[in-house]
Protein backbone atom coordinates (compact mmCIF):
# COMPACT_ATOMS: atom_id res chain seq x y z
CA UNK A 1 0.00 0.00 0.00
CA UNK A 2 0.69 3.47 -0.78
CA UNK A 3 1.96 5.45 2.09
CA UNK A 4 -0.51 8.49 0.86
CA UNK A 5 -3.73 8.74 3.07
CA UNK A 6 -5.87 9.44 0.57
CA UNK A 7 -4.63 6.91 -2.39
CA UNK A 8 -7.96 5.50 -4.17
CA UNK A 9 -8.42 2.27 -3.74
CA UNK A 10 -9.38 -0.24 -6.75
CA UNK A 11 -12.98 -0.68 -7.62
CA UNK A 12 -13.14 -3.43 -6.74
CA UNK A 13 -12.02 -3.36 -3.23
CA UNK A 14 -14.54 -0.84 -2.74
CA UNK A 15 -17.21 -2.67 -3.67
CA UNK A 16 -16.72 -5.96 -1.54
CA UNK A 17 -15.73 -3.27 1.47
CA UNK A 18 -19.96 -2.25 0.95
CA UNK A 19 -20.86 -5.59 -0.18
CA UNK A 20 -19.18 -7.03 3.72
CA UNK A 21 -21.21 -4.17 5.47
CA UNK A 22 -24.10 -4.86 3.18
CA UNK A 23 -24.47 -8.79 3.55
CA UNK A 24 -23.43 -8.47 7.53
CA UNK A 25 -26.73 -5.77 7.72
CA UNK A 26 -28.82 -8.47 5.54
CA UNK A 27 -27.91 -11.36 6.85
CA UNK A 28 -28.51 -10.35 10.64
CA UNK A 29 -31.84 -8.79 9.59
CA UNK A 30 -32.80 -12.44 8.15
CA UNK A 31 -31.83 -14.19 10.96
CA UNK A 32 -33.70 -11.76 13.46
CA UNK A 33 -37.02 -11.92 11.66
CA UNK A 34 -37.17 -15.65 12.00
CA UNK A 35 -38.33 -14.06 15.34
CA UNK A 36 -41.13 -12.82 14.01
CA UNK A 37 -44.02 -14.60 16.08
CA UNK A 38 -42.09 -16.96 18.35
CA UNK A 39 -40.39 -14.42 20.69
CA UNK A 40 -41.29 -14.90 24.50
CA UNK A 41 -42.99 -11.78 24.57
CA UNK A 42 -45.07 -9.26 22.08
CA UNK A 43 -42.86 -6.67 23.40
CA UNK A 44 -39.67 -8.36 22.34
CA UNK A 45 -41.58 -9.72 19.21
CA UNK A 46 -41.56 -6.19 17.93
CA UNK A 47 -38.42 -5.11 19.53
CA UNK A 48 -36.62 -7.98 17.09
CA UNK A 49 -38.79 -7.10 14.23
CA UNK A 50 -37.96 -3.62 14.38
CA UNK A 51 -34.48 -4.59 14.40
CA UNK A 52 -34.46 -6.40 11.54
CA UNK A 53 -36.28 -4.00 9.57
CA UNK A 54 -33.73 -1.05 10.36
CA UNK A 55 -31.23 -3.70 9.56
CA UNK A 56 -32.57 -4.67 5.95
CA UNK A 57 -33.02 -0.84 5.39
CA UNK A 58 -29.50 -0.52 5.68
CA UNK A 59 -28.83 -3.41 3.67
CA UNK A 60 -30.82 -2.18 0.54
CA UNK A 61 -28.93 1.41 1.14
CA UNK A 62 -25.75 -0.02 0.93
CA UNK A 63 -26.89 -3.10 -1.90
CA UNK A 64 -27.68 -0.40 -4.18
CA UNK A 65 -24.51 1.71 -3.91
CA UNK A 66 -22.53 -1.69 -4.20
CA UNK A 67 -24.81 -2.54 -7.40
CA UNK A 68 -24.23 0.91 -9.11
CA UNK A 69 -20.18 0.42 -8.00
CA UNK A 70 -20.87 -2.85 -10.08
CA UNK A 71 -21.77 -1.58 -12.97
CA UNK A 72 -23.38 -4.76 -14.20
CA UNK A 73 -27.06 -3.77 -14.11
CA UNK A 74 -27.63 -5.95 -11.26
CA UNK A 75 -30.01 -4.32 -8.69
CA UNK A 76 -30.44 -4.74 -5.19
CA UNK A 77 -32.62 -7.58 -5.57
CA UNK A 78 -30.84 -9.71 -7.77
CA UNK A 79 -27.86 -8.49 -5.10
CA UNK A 80 -29.78 -10.49 -2.05
CA UNK A 81 -31.85 -12.98 -3.98
CA UNK A 82 -29.67 -14.37 -6.66
CA UNK A 83 -26.05 -14.63 -5.06
CA UNK A 84 -24.90 -18.11 -3.76
CA UNK A 85 -23.26 -18.20 -0.08
CA UNK A 86 -19.81 -18.36 -1.73
CA UNK A 87 -20.58 -14.80 -3.03
CA UNK A 88 -21.99 -13.52 0.10
CA UNK A 89 -19.44 -11.22 2.62
CA UNK A 90 -20.69 -11.14 5.70
CA UNK A 91 -19.41 -11.69 8.81
CA UNK A 92 -19.22 -15.66 10.16
CA UNK A 93 -20.87 -14.10 13.53
CA UNK A 94 -24.33 -13.08 11.70
CA UNK A 95 -24.99 -16.46 10.16
CA UNK A 96 -25.09 -18.06 13.23
CA UNK A 97 -28.15 -19.61 14.55
CA UNK A 98 -30.29 -17.79 17.06
CA UNK A 99 -30.29 -20.14 19.39
CA UNK A 100 -32.36 -19.02 22.58
CA UNK A 101 -33.87 -15.75 23.13
CA UNK A 102 -30.39 -14.72 25.23
CA UNK A 103 -28.29 -15.84 22.32
CA UNK A 104 -29.94 -14.04 20.11
CA UNK A 105 -29.40 -10.98 22.22
CA UNK A 106 -25.67 -11.71 23.19
CA UNK A 107 -24.77 -11.41 19.30
CA UNK A 108 -26.90 -8.78 18.84
CA UNK A 109 -24.86 -6.73 21.28
CA UNK A 110 -21.24 -7.91 19.70
CA UNK A 111 -22.76 -7.47 16.40
CA UNK A 112 -24.25 -3.66 16.85
CA UNK A 113 -21.49 -2.84 19.08
CA UNK A 114 -18.69 -3.38 16.52
CA UNK A 115 -21.36 -1.59 13.86
CA UNK A 116 -21.73 1.49 16.00
CA UNK A 117 -17.90 1.99 15.91
CA UNK A 118 -17.63 1.09 12.37
CA UNK A 119 -20.53 3.99 11.79
CA UNK A 120 -19.15 6.29 14.02
CA UNK A 121 -15.76 6.16 11.98
CA UNK A 122 -17.31 6.12 8.53
CA UNK A 123 -19.90 8.98 8.66
CA UNK A 124 -16.73 11.25 8.14
CA UNK A 125 -14.97 9.11 5.86
CA UNK A 126 -13.43 10.16 2.38
CA UNK A 127 -16.48 8.03 0.68
CA UNK A 128 -19.23 10.33 0.41
CA UNK A 129 -21.86 7.71 -0.03
CA UNK A 130 -20.99 5.44 2.39
CA UNK A 131 -20.80 8.33 4.70
CA UNK A 132 -23.87 9.46 4.36
CA UNK A 133 -25.41 5.81 4.94
CA UNK A 134 -23.42 5.76 8.08
CA UNK A 135 -24.41 8.30 9.32
CA UNK A 136 -28.19 7.55 8.52
CA UNK A 137 -27.59 3.76 10.31
CA UNK A 138 -25.38 5.05 13.06
CA UNK A 139 -28.45 6.66 15.03
CA UNK A 140 -30.87 3.42 14.79
CA UNK A 141 -27.68 1.26 15.63
CA UNK A 142 -27.60 3.27 18.97
CA UNK A 143 -30.87 1.83 19.61
CA UNK A 144 -29.86 -1.82 19.06
CA UNK A 145 -27.16 -1.44 21.35
CA UNK A 146 -28.92 -0.02 23.86
CA UNK A 147 -31.65 -3.01 23.34
CA UNK A 148 -29.47 -5.56 23.55
CA UNK A 149 -26.64 -4.50 26.24
CA UNK A 150 -29.99 -3.99 28.41
CA UNK A 151 -31.38 -7.69 27.77
CA UNK A 152 -27.85 -8.95 28.44
CA UNK A 153 -27.08 -7.44 31.61
CA UNK A 154 -30.73 -8.49 32.53
CA UNK A 155 -30.17 -11.73 31.70
CA UNK A 156 -26.38 -12.28 32.95
CA UNK A 157 -27.53 -10.76 36.19
CA UNK A 158 -30.79 -12.55 36.45
CA UNK A 159 -31.34 -16.01 37.74
CA UNK A 160 -28.63 -18.74 37.96
CA UNK A 161 -30.50 -20.37 34.85
CA UNK A 162 -30.50 -17.04 32.66
CA UNK A 163 -26.55 -16.61 34.15
CA UNK A 164 -25.37 -19.82 32.65
CA UNK A 165 -27.34 -19.81 29.46
CA UNK A 166 -26.20 -16.58 28.28
CA UNK A 167 -22.67 -17.05 29.56
CA UNK A 168 -22.83 -20.04 27.36
CA UNK A 169 -23.90 -18.24 24.53
CA UNK A 170 -21.23 -15.98 24.39
CA UNK A 171 -18.01 -18.80 25.22
CA UNK A 172 -19.86 -20.03 21.89
CA UNK A 173 -19.95 -17.08 20.09
CA UNK A 174 -16.72 -15.28 21.03
CA UNK A 175 -13.92 -17.19 18.71
CA UNK A 176 -16.23 -15.77 15.40
CA UNK A 177 -15.47 -11.71 16.90
CA UNK A 178 -12.26 -12.66 15.90
CA UNK A 179 -13.02 -11.66 12.34
CA UNK A 180 -14.01 -8.73 13.53
CA UNK A 181 -10.99 -6.84 13.85
CA UNK A 182 -8.68 -8.61 11.22
CA UNK A 183 -7.86 -6.73 8.49
CA UNK A 184 -7.05 -8.06 5.37
CA UNK A 185 -6.26 -6.74 1.63
CA UNK A 186 -9.62 -5.03 0.91
CA UNK A 187 -9.80 -3.50 4.81
CA UNK A 188 -6.10 -2.28 3.97
CA UNK A 189 -6.89 -0.49 0.67
CA UNK A 190 -9.86 1.22 2.69
CA UNK A 191 -7.79 2.35 5.66
CA UNK A 192 -5.28 3.57 3.15
CA UNK A 193 -8.01 5.88 0.93
CA UNK A 194 -9.25 6.87 4.18
CA UNK A 195 -12.36 5.27 4.12
CA UNK A 196 -11.99 2.51 6.77
CA UNK A 197 -11.10 3.08 10.16
CA UNK A 198 -8.07 0.95 11.87
CA UNK A 199 -9.49 -2.57 12.64
CA UNK A 200 -7.22 -1.78 15.97
CA UNK A 201 -8.72 1.31 16.52
CA UNK A 202 -12.21 0.15 16.54
CA UNK A 203 -11.49 -2.85 18.41
CA UNK A 204 -10.11 -0.83 21.43
CA UNK A 205 -13.84 0.90 21.66
CA UNK A 206 -15.55 -1.74 20.99
CA UNK A 207 -13.97 -4.12 23.75
CA UNK A 208 -13.98 -1.27 25.85
CA UNK A 209 -18.18 -0.96 25.67
CA UNK A 210 -18.16 -4.92 25.57
CA UNK A 211 -16.46 -5.15 28.86
CA UNK A 212 -18.55 -2.58 30.95
CA UNK A 213 -21.94 -4.58 29.69
CA UNK A 214 -20.21 -7.54 30.68
CA UNK A 215 -19.25 -6.46 34.01
CA UNK A 216 -22.76 -4.91 34.84
CA UNK A 217 -24.18 -8.01 33.15
CA UNK A 218 -21.95 -10.41 35.71
CA UNK A 219 -20.68 -12.37 33.03
CA UNK A 220 -16.89 -13.59 32.31
CA UNK A 221 -15.12 -12.27 29.33
CA UNK A 222 -14.14 -15.41 27.46
CA UNK A 223 -10.33 -15.72 25.77
CA UNK A 224 -9.57 -14.48 22.54
CA UNK A 225 -9.05 -17.61 20.31
CA UNK A 226 -7.53 -18.50 16.93
CA UNK A 227 -10.77 -18.18 14.32
CA UNK A 228 -10.36 -20.36 11.49
CA UNK A 229 -13.70 -18.55 9.42
CA UNK A 230 -13.80 -16.14 6.83
CA UNK A 231 -17.22 -14.95 6.04
CA UNK A 232 -15.67 -11.91 4.52
CA UNK A 233 -13.92 -13.99 2.46
CA UNK A 234 -16.98 -15.44 0.99
CA UNK A 235 -15.74 -18.88 3.20
CA UNK A 236 -18.82 -19.29 5.43
CA UNK A 237 -20.22 -22.09 7.75
CA UNK A 238 -22.88 -24.64 6.78
CA UNK A 239 -25.43 -22.36 8.31
CA UNK A 240 -25.49 -19.98 5.75
CA UNK A 241 -26.57 -22.53 2.60
CA UNK A 242 -29.85 -23.20 4.34
CA UNK A 243 -30.21 -19.89 5.32
CA UNK A 244 -30.18 -18.41 1.76
CA UNK A 245 -32.52 -21.19 0.73
CA UNK A 246 -35.55 -19.98 3.25
CA UNK A 247 -34.64 -16.59 1.93
CA UNK A 248 -33.85 -16.89 -1.88
CA UNK A 249 -36.55 -19.38 -2.38
CA UNK A 250 -39.17 -17.36 -3.87
CA UNK A 251 -37.42 -15.80 -5.96
CA UNK A 252 -35.19 -19.03 -7.65
CA UNK A 253 -39.05 -20.38 -7.78
CA UNK A 254 -40.47 -17.52 -10.15
CA UNK A 255 -37.60 -15.59 -11.29
CA UNK A 256 -38.55 -11.35 -11.30
CA UNK A 257 -41.80 -12.12 -8.91
CA UNK A 258 -42.90 -8.60 -7.21
CA UNK A 259 -45.83 -8.28 -5.46
CA UNK B 1 -50.92 24.75 6.32
CA UNK B 2 -49.11 27.68 8.67
CA UNK B 3 -46.40 24.77 9.32
CA UNK B 4 -46.06 24.69 5.13
CA UNK B 5 -45.77 28.07 4.90
CA UNK B 6 -43.01 29.08 7.12
CA UNK B 7 -40.98 25.98 5.63
CA UNK B 8 -41.45 27.02 2.16
CA UNK B 9 -39.97 30.66 3.28
CA UNK B 10 -36.98 29.00 5.14
CA UNK B 11 -35.87 26.82 2.36
CA UNK B 12 -37.13 28.13 -0.65
CA UNK B 13 -37.11 32.09 -0.32
CA UNK B 14 -39.18 33.36 -3.60
CA UNK B 15 -41.53 30.68 -4.04
CA UNK B 16 -43.59 30.40 -7.00
CA UNK B 17 -47.18 30.04 -7.06
CA UNK B 18 -46.85 26.94 -8.18
CA UNK B 19 -44.14 25.90 -5.56
CA UNK B 20 -46.13 27.55 -3.14
CA UNK B 21 -49.26 24.98 -4.19
CA UNK B 22 -46.89 22.31 -4.59
CA UNK B 23 -46.39 22.97 -0.50
CA UNK B 24 -49.92 23.10 0.34
CA UNK B 25 -50.85 20.31 -1.54
CA UNK B 26 -48.24 18.32 0.40
CA UNK B 27 -49.77 19.61 3.80
CA UNK B 28 -52.26 17.25 3.37
CA UNK B 29 -50.04 14.01 2.54
CA UNK B 30 -50.53 12.27 5.94
CA UNK B 31 -48.16 9.84 6.98
CA UNK B 32 -49.22 6.48 6.61
CA UNK B 33 -48.59 5.24 10.43
CA UNK B 34 -49.33 7.79 12.14
CA UNK B 35 -52.33 9.92 10.02
CA UNK B 36 -52.56 12.56 12.40
CA UNK B 37 -49.39 14.12 10.82
CA UNK B 38 -48.78 15.04 7.54
CA UNK B 39 -45.47 14.87 6.04
CA UNK B 40 -44.44 18.37 6.16
CA UNK B 41 -45.22 18.06 10.28
CA UNK B 42 -43.03 15.38 10.17
CA UNK B 43 -40.27 17.59 8.24
CA UNK B 44 -39.52 14.55 6.05
CA UNK B 45 -40.00 17.05 2.94
CA UNK B 46 -36.69 18.68 2.03
CA UNK B 47 -37.63 20.60 -0.91
CA UNK B 48 -39.78 21.20 -4.15
CA UNK B 49 -37.87 22.45 -7.24
CA UNK B 50 -38.58 22.55 -10.91
CA UNK B 51 -38.32 25.09 -13.50
CA UNK B 52 -42.23 24.41 -13.72
CA UNK B 53 -45.48 22.61 -13.18
CA UNK B 54 -44.37 20.12 -15.69
CA UNK B 55 -40.71 19.05 -14.49
CA UNK B 56 -40.82 19.02 -10.41
CA UNK B 57 -38.44 17.83 -8.00
CA UNK B 58 -39.47 16.37 -4.21
CA UNK B 59 -37.23 15.93 -2.07
CA UNK B 60 -37.81 13.21 0.58
CA UNK B 61 -35.79 11.52 3.48
CA UNK B 62 -37.05 8.34 5.58
CA UNK B 63 -37.50 8.66 9.32
CA UNK B 64 -35.45 5.46 9.46
CA UNK B 65 -33.86 3.28 6.66
CA UNK B 66 -35.98 0.51 6.51
CA UNK B 67 -39.38 1.70 6.97
CA UNK B 68 -42.25 0.46 5.27
CA UNK B 69 -44.39 3.76 5.06
CA UNK B 70 -40.92 4.99 2.97
CA UNK B 71 -42.45 3.54 -0.39
CA UNK B 72 -45.76 4.57 0.12
CA UNK B 73 -45.42 7.99 1.29
CA UNK B 74 -43.46 8.21 -2.40
CA UNK B 75 -46.54 7.32 -4.04
CA UNK B 76 -48.95 9.25 -2.16
CA UNK B 77 -46.89 12.26 -2.95
CA UNK B 78 -47.07 10.79 -7.04
CA UNK B 79 -50.52 10.97 -6.97
CA UNK B 80 -51.57 13.75 -4.84
CA UNK B 81 -49.39 15.84 -7.37
CA UNK B 82 -50.41 13.71 -10.35
CA UNK B 83 -54.59 14.66 -9.42
CA UNK B 84 -53.89 17.99 -9.30
CA UNK B 85 -52.58 18.40 -12.68
CA UNK B 86 -48.47 18.43 -12.65
CA UNK B 87 -46.73 17.22 -14.73
CA UNK B 88 -43.49 14.98 -14.41
CA UNK B 89 -42.85 14.67 -10.99
CA UNK B 90 -39.40 13.23 -9.45
CA UNK B 91 -39.32 12.30 -6.09
CA UNK B 92 -35.68 12.22 -4.82
CA UNK B 93 -34.49 10.24 -1.39
CA UNK B 94 -31.99 12.48 0.52
CA UNK B 95 -30.07 10.40 3.81
CA UNK B 96 -27.99 13.22 4.55
CA UNK B 97 -28.59 14.85 6.66
CA UNK B 98 -30.21 12.31 7.83
CA UNK B 99 -33.55 12.67 9.68
CA UNK B 100 -33.86 13.77 13.02
CA UNK B 101 -37.23 14.02 15.56
CA UNK B 102 -35.69 17.74 15.78
CA UNK B 103 -37.27 18.52 12.69
CA UNK B 104 -40.78 17.09 13.68
CA UNK B 105 -42.77 20.81 14.19
CA UNK B 106 -44.12 22.36 17.34
CA UNK B 107 -47.39 22.39 16.18
CA UNK B 108 -46.95 18.42 15.17
CA UNK B 109 -45.84 17.78 18.62
CA UNK B 110 -48.82 19.19 20.02
CA UNK B 111 -50.78 17.08 17.81
CA UNK B 112 -49.14 14.05 18.40
CA UNK B 113 -49.80 14.28 22.29
CA UNK B 114 -53.71 15.02 21.48
CA UNK B 115 -53.72 11.86 19.68
CA UNK B 116 -51.94 9.50 23.02
CA UNK B 117 -48.44 9.47 21.55
CA UNK B 118 -46.01 11.32 23.59
CA UNK B 119 -43.58 13.53 21.47
CA UNK B 120 -39.82 13.20 21.87
CA UNK B 121 -39.02 14.68 25.03
CA UNK B 122 -35.65 16.74 24.04
CA UNK B 123 -33.18 17.61 21.39
CA UNK B 124 -31.06 14.80 19.98
CA UNK B 125 -27.92 13.17 18.86
CA UNK B 126 -26.19 13.14 22.19
CA UNK B 127 -25.35 8.66 22.40
CA UNK B 128 -25.05 9.53 26.38
CA UNK B 129 -28.56 10.36 26.49
CA UNK B 130 -29.77 7.47 24.81
CA UNK B 131 -28.53 6.09 28.43
CA UNK B 132 -30.05 8.94 30.96
CA UNK B 133 -32.59 10.30 29.24
CA UNK B 134 -35.25 12.88 30.30
CA UNK B 135 -39.01 11.63 31.51
CA UNK B 136 -41.32 10.97 29.14
CA UNK B 137 -44.63 12.30 29.88
CA UNK B 138 -48.22 10.66 29.86
CA UNK B 139 -50.11 11.84 26.88
CA UNK B 140 -53.13 11.27 29.15
CA UNK B 141 -52.67 12.18 32.28
CA UNK B 142 -49.42 14.30 31.76
CA UNK B 143 -47.63 12.39 34.47
CA UNK B 144 -44.30 11.86 33.90
CA UNK B 145 -44.60 8.46 36.76
CA UNK B 146 -44.14 6.50 33.34
CA UNK B 147 -41.89 3.61 32.75
CA UNK B 148 -40.47 2.12 29.10
CA UNK B 149 -42.00 -1.27 28.23
CA UNK B 150 -40.08 -1.86 25.09
CA UNK B 151 -37.86 0.47 23.52
CA UNK B 152 -39.57 -0.62 20.06
CA UNK B 153 -43.41 -0.19 19.71
CA UNK B 154 -45.98 -0.90 16.60
CA UNK B 155 -43.06 1.43 14.13
CA UNK B 156 -39.64 1.71 14.04
CA UNK B 157 -39.78 5.26 15.58
CA UNK B 158 -41.95 4.58 18.24
CA UNK B 159 -41.04 3.14 21.90
CA UNK B 160 -43.60 1.36 24.29
CA UNK B 161 -44.45 3.23 27.82
CA UNK B 162 -46.49 2.46 30.39
CA UNK B 163 -47.77 5.25 32.15
CA UNK B 164 -47.81 4.29 36.49
CA UNK B 165 -50.43 6.84 37.38
CA UNK B 166 -53.38 6.13 34.85
CA UNK B 167 -52.37 2.73 34.17
CA UNK B 168 -52.29 3.38 30.56
CA UNK B 169 -49.69 1.62 28.13
CA UNK B 170 -49.22 4.32 25.36
CA UNK B 171 -46.52 4.79 22.35
CA UNK B 172 -43.92 7.71 22.38
CA UNK B 173 -41.92 9.14 19.69
CA UNK B 174 -38.30 8.51 19.83
CA UNK B 175 -35.68 10.99 19.85
CA UNK B 176 -33.52 10.22 17.27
Amino acid sequence: MSASAASAPSEDARLRYVLRLADTSLILGQRLAEWVGHAPALEEDLGLANIALDLIGQARLLLSYAAELEGRGRTEDELAFLRDAPQFLNLTLVEQPNGDFGRTLVRQLLVSAFQLELYEALKTCADARLAEIAAKALKETRYHVRYSASWVVRLGDGTAQSHARVQDALDELWPFTGELFAEDDVDAAMVAAGIAPRAAAVQARWSARIDAVLTEATLSRPADSVFPWHGKGGVHTEHLGYMLAEMQFLQRAYPGAEW
Amino acid sequence: MVSALSLTSQLAPAPTDWQAEVWRLLGEVNDPEIPILSIIDLGIVRYVRGASREALHVGLTPTYSGCPATEVIRRLVEEKLARAGFGRIVIETLLAPPWTSDWITPAARLKLAAYGIAPPVEAVSNPRRLFAAAPVGCPRCKSTKTRLISEFGSTPCKAHYMCAECLEPFDYFKCI
